[in-house]
């Protein structure tokens, strides 16, 4: 009991840490790419203070609630959105025993808490009582169920491969081989992962519900100071827990060669990470019916024969159909 | 441990619910029932049906709350329900059937809780604690939930998703025509 307290309370410190330097390395990247030198004045070398300045900055801007706002909703919003974007790591294991639980279910404890998400985010649009939020969040409604299922029927193949919802000993079974390099099914089911994975984050191309130039910044637009702070680090961190995922469900989390555990885990989760990072400075944003189409039509479909083929393979190997 | 965590869960889930019926504001009433199905869904963790619980949080509180919220900020133009309600019989009715309701709650739970009656879970001996069962047969969990589903009752289960399928296609035909 007082081990997993303390437990807990360490791993939400170093999350904090990790994805606030998360954003860093996005920043860094994407600077890189566009022939930039992104954040640079704040420490040396590399303005590598600059996570920290923002954040102080935005602990001391004035926070400005909307007069019509609907306050109890629009106040509880970034806390809803906080809450699940970090119980997902509660099953996420690090290492060989290192970790807050490793349940017996523990991929379903993630899908499950992960999906809580949508909650928030549209708490956080109804509450602002702004027409620019409320239609985001309808947006995301819609964007987020839909690649829901696609997201977890690509979650399944690792699962069937592995035959078990425990994430340690799914990776335990990559140890032969990293489910991402299982000929034809491996690379198939990563490919529509990492794409369920950047429509679920609503990064582009399939970030419809902060476009820009539409909606101004989606279902936050009224958000300022910590309450904005919030919902930043809840994205983020979602968006890191489930490149952790990718990286337990595909890339073999902890193993690898030379360096400890948790390094390779880090390494490879920061992999999936600049992955989508790389898609998101790379394409132009599609439209509202471009990606509900995207995913009825083509992803759901292809992941579900995925699922199939895959079932009937492990169910020739183990022998059960001859 | 457990029974705080129970008497926790459990206030919480009365309040939400109360929350859901006497707000006057749909979406905030949408946002009570999302409370409650979470204190409903630890109830079943507590219960050792861990599965039961996280496809309720997933299905209820993920998804078809957030579509309940929809379909309400769609139909519903204004934010509270006013005028008189059109329904008002209906609420006379809801006492009596409340209350035979109620009866019949306490009748079960007298019979199969107080005078320790046979359980119908399989594998569960009524008396034995959940901890001393094997997980492969435990009631709830996610192995026993497979074999029920894709064993016992595969019939049932198809059957059940082959209907669910007809009435989405009924309805978007329905719709269609609509439409036009």
């Amino acid at each position: 009991m007082m081990r997993d307290v303390v437990v807990a309370f360490v791993l939400l410190n170093v999350l904090v840490l990790v994805v606030t330097y998360v954003t860093y390395v996005e920043r860094k990247f994407a600077a890189r790419m566009q022939s930039r030198i992104g954040p640079y004045r704040v420490g040396r070398p590399h303005g590598w203070l600059q996570p920290i300045a923002d954040a102080i900055k935005l602990l001391i801007k004035e926070d400005i609630i909307p007069a019509m706002a609907d306050r109890p909703v629009y106040n509880l919003a970034p806390i809803v959105f906080l809450i699940p974007s970090f119980l997902i790591f509660a099953t996420v294991p690090f290492a060989p025993g290192l970790g807050l639980a490793d349940l017996n279910i523990g991929i379903l404890f993630f899908l499950a808490v992960s999906s809580l998400e949508i909650v928030g985010l549209f708490m956080g649009g109804w509450g602002s009582n702004n027409k620019y939020a409320l239609l985001s969040s309808m947006r995301a409604v819609n964007q987020i169920i839909s690649y829901e299922i696609p997201f977890v029927l690509a979650a399944l193949i690792p699962v069937l491969l592995a035959g078990s919802l425990r994430l340690s000993a799914i990776v335990q079974a990559q140890s032969g081989l990293w489910f991402v390099a299982y000929p034809v099914i491996g690379q198939l089911a990563f490919a529509a992962f990492i794409v369920a994975t950047i429509a679920s984050e609503n990064r582009v191309p399939f970030d419809i519900l902060e476009a820009e130039s539409e909606l101004v910044a989606g279902f936050r637009v009224e958000y300022s100071g910590m309450k904005f702070a919030l919902i930043q680090l809840a994205e983020y961190t979602h968006m890191f827990g489930v490149s952790c995922l990718g990286a337990l469900l595909f890339l073999g989390g902890w193993l690898g060669p030379g360096l400890p555990g948790p390094v390779w885990f880090l390494l490879k989760a920061l992999f999936i990470f600049l992955l989508v990072t790389w898609v998101r400075w790379s394409f132009v944003r599609i439209r509202v019916d471009q990606i509900l189409r995207f995913s009825w039509k083509v992803l759901l479909p292809a992941t579900l024969i995925l699922v199939m083929a895959t079932g009937l393979w492990v169910a020739l190997r183990s022998g059960h159909v001859s | 441990m457990e029974l705080v965590t129970f008497f926790g869960v459990a206030i919480l889930a009365v309040a939400s619910a109360l929350g859901l019926v006497l707000r006057r504001n749909p979406i905030h009433g949408a946002l009570f029932l999302v409370v409650n199905l979470g204190c409903v869904a630890v109830l079943y963790l507590l219960l050792g049906a861990e599965f039961l619980a996280l496809a309720q949080i997933i299905i209820y509180a993920g998804a078809i709350m957030v579509l309940f919220v929809f379909a309400i900020m769609v139909l519903i133009p204004g934010k509270e329900e006013t005028g008189p309600d059109p329904l008002r019989p209906q609420r006379l009715l809801a006492v009596p059937l409340g209350a035979v309701l109620l009866l019949e709650a306490v009748l079960v739970l007298r019979s199969h809780v107080v005078g320790g009656g046979s359980s119908r879970f399989p594998g569960h001996q009524p008396g034995s604690p959940l901890a001393a069962v094997p997980p492969a047969v435990r009631p709830g969990g996610i192995e026993s939930v497979g074999r029920l589903l894709l064993g016992d009752y595969l019939f049932a289960f198809e059957v059940t998703s082959v209907l669910l399928l007809a009435a989405l296609v009924g309805v978007l035909t329905l719709a269609k025509r609509k439409a036009e």
